[in-house]
């Protein structure tokens, strides 16, 4: 069968996504630049046709707490905000990191801090990849460069987070969910019934029936003992997933000199970039990291070997570069190109970026 | 008489709810938690329930109320219950989901919450206890502390130029279209305790239809966070707090 291509906004993808892979329910709060999600819901009035619920909360707090509740009935629910609204939902994350729930949340980054501008930035990295709320806890955070990947890792942002019992962001920013490409999107799937769930999900808030005891959704525990021994746990959750699910593309690293590392909107630039590096003769190659959390620690430390020094290109002040140097572990020159508040770097301004990291390099 | 005798099925006049777990509670001696939460379950078991209803736990004394109910439950963070409740219920139309809060959760810190799902008409119930203080985090100043009461915050008493007017929340989800059965009840006498249970359970038989949110205020003591034996509570929340909060339908639709 011939595949339906369309054309549409990354943030319209994401919609569409949802609503055929089986998502029961979305809530929301309008922030810029990520609203078209809401508003293709609203619009094609899911809970007409596969029942899914979709609901404009009173804030983003309200919203991922509903997100909670939604989790907590083992049903497939997700938000979306952008960089205020993600900072209001912080409080909601944690607890649902502390209770093992499952939930996609699509994060559409703008330029900080405060208030900020509309436009386009990844200054929300730490925040996502570091826990930007309290305690020690962790997100799988997937990082989509196209139209395409915002449809894809919808679908599997879901597979992961009920995979692990944990909350899956897809950290896009303002280009990616503005910008419109063409797009197949993935097939129909139907809603899990309440049955399924029940089978499933034990753990879920579906009713106590008599062959089983309550069950409770909380990230509360007062014995410091157990709460100690609930962190050990998550820990090792986000080994498991360290080992298992780190993805990333390689494009032209095989025998590479210099090596450019980006994620989303940046590594679209840097694809451009080395075409023109190469035509120079430079060897240069780019890694992206489609995962952030679980971060591609090893991959990069291998092709330390047979590198001669590595730029990051950020729409950032420099902050996934430290998990880079971290990975490099001092053996060769990390260096970060990155504009902030909302500007987009030209390819010609990465290509001088990368020169000047080369000529230092050979001074 | 031995024990065995007196509790002969056929001697039994009252039981504990099979809905109430063993577990022992951590309320304070005089707490009006442990008499609501005996309502509502034994409204749920009434209404053979069990298997169809979730409740969302506050953050504040009744924390714990997922220890004491054997039902399905969800611990929300502080005062945002009514929006795990709206997910729940929107989510499960078929089940009963109700909230159990406390003044600080669901009028200071939750009030958008609360608000917000009254508004919407959520097909929910909220249990408010109301006793105008924070009990957890040991008696400081609550929105519907009293005029003039002495509360760890407040140490000589709420003052309105300072802080505010104890805030009537129940009057306030009284005005909203999506609310359709507003209430604030009392346990402190056999009398107030039988017309609570009442109150309670209307609230979860107007679940079963889709017209709004019932919410059930329930003005209770705090013996510690009062400092007072809970004798004194009782009168002290007859003479002051009823003037504040009558007792009574707010709204019945």
């Amino acid at each position: 069968m011939k595949e339906e291509v369309k054309l549409m906004k990354g943030n319209e993808a994401i919609a569409h996504a949802a609503m055929r892979c089986g998502c029961d329910g979305y809530f929301g709060y309008p922030i810029t630049p990520q609203t078209e999600i809401m508003e293709t819901l609203m619009e094609n009035e899911p809970w007409k046709t596969t029942g899914m619920v979709v609901l404009q909360a009173e804030s983003e707090v309200a919203a991922i707490n509903m997100v909670y509740g939604g989790a907590g009935c083992g049903k497939k629910v997700m938000t979306s905000s952008s960089s205020p609204g993600m900072s209001l939902k912080q409080e909601g994350i944690s607890y649902m990191a502390g209770a093992n729930l499952p939930a996609v949340i699509v994060s559409v980054m703008r330029g900080g801090p405060g208030l900020g501008t509309i436009q386009p930035s990844q200054a929300d990295y730490f925040q996502t990849v570091k826990g930007g709320g309290h305690g020690d806890y962790k997100m799988i955070t997937l990082a989509p460069a196209s139209v395409q990947e915002m449809a894809d890792f919808t679908v599997l942002a879901f597979e992961l987070a009920f995979k692990y019992n944990i909350v899956c962001v897809i950290l896009a920013d303002g280009i990616i969910g503005q910008m419109m490409e063409k797009v197949v999107l993935p097939p129909f799937q139907p809603r899990l019934t309440n049955e399924e769930i029940k089978q499933k999900y034990p753990w879920a808030t579906t009713g106590k029936t008599p062959d089983r005891k309550r069950n409770v959704i909380t990230s509360l525990e007062l014995d410091s003992a157990l709460m100690e021994q609930r962190n050990i746990d998550l820990q090792k959750k986000y080994h498991l997933i360290e080992e298992n699910e780190v993805r990333i593309e390689e494009i032209n690293c095989k025998d590479a000199e210099y090596l450019l590392i980006a994620f989303g909107a940046s590594a679209r630039i840097c694809q451009k970039v080395i075409e023109l590096a190469r035509e120079e003769g430079i060897k240069l190659g780019l890694l992206r990291p489609i995962t952030l959390f679980p971060f591609p620690t090893k991959i990069i430390k291998n092709h330390t070997e047979k590198l001669k020094g590595i730029l990051t290109v950020e729409l950032n002040a420099g902050q996934m570069v430290e998990d880079v140097r971290l990975a490099v572990n001092g053996k060769i020159p990390v260096e970060h190109f990155g504009r902030m508040g909302g500007i987009v770097p030209t390819v010609e301004e990465v290509l001088d970026a990368t020169k000047n990291l080369i000529a230092n390099i050979q001074k | 008489m031995t024990t065995q005798e007196i509790v002969k099925p056929e001697n039994l006049v009252y039981t504990k709810p099979s809905v109430m777990n063993d577990t022992t509670m951590h309320y304070c001696p005089g707490c009006s938690h442990g008499v609501v939460h005996k309502l509502i379950a034994e409204v749920i078991e009434e209404m053979g329930i069990q298997e169809e209803t979730i409740g969302i736990a506050p953050v504040g004394c009744a924390v714990f109320a997922y220890n004491y109910l054997d039902i399905d439950w969800q611990e929300a963070a502080h005062g945002r219950a009514p929006a795990l409740a709206t997910a729940v219920k929107r989510l499960m139309p078929e089940k009963f989901v109700f909230t159990y809060q406390g003044d600080g959760d669901l009028a200071a810190i939750g009030t958008a919450e609360t608000i917000h799902a009254c508004n919407r008409g959520e097909n929910i119930v909220i249990i408010f206890i109301n006793n105008g203080i924070y009990g957890m985090t040991g008696g400081q100043m609550a929105p519907t502390t009293l005029e003039g009461m002495k509360t760890a915050t407040t140490p000589y008493g709420r003052n309105v130029e300072l802080n505010g007017y104890p805030l009537p929340i129940t009057n306030l989800v009284a005005l909203l279209k999506g609310t359709r059965y507003v209430t604030r009840q009392s346990v402190h006498t056999a009398a107030a305790v039988r017309k609570a249970k009442q109150a309670i359970r209307k609230a979860f038989e107007n679940s079963k239809e889709t017209r709004g949110t019932s919410f059930v205020e329930i003005v209770s003591t705090c013996s510690s966070g009062w400092k007072m034996t809970p004798v004194n509570s009782n009168k002290w929340m007859e003479e002051n707090m009823f003037k504040e909060y009558p007792i009574g339908d707010l709204k019945n639709e």
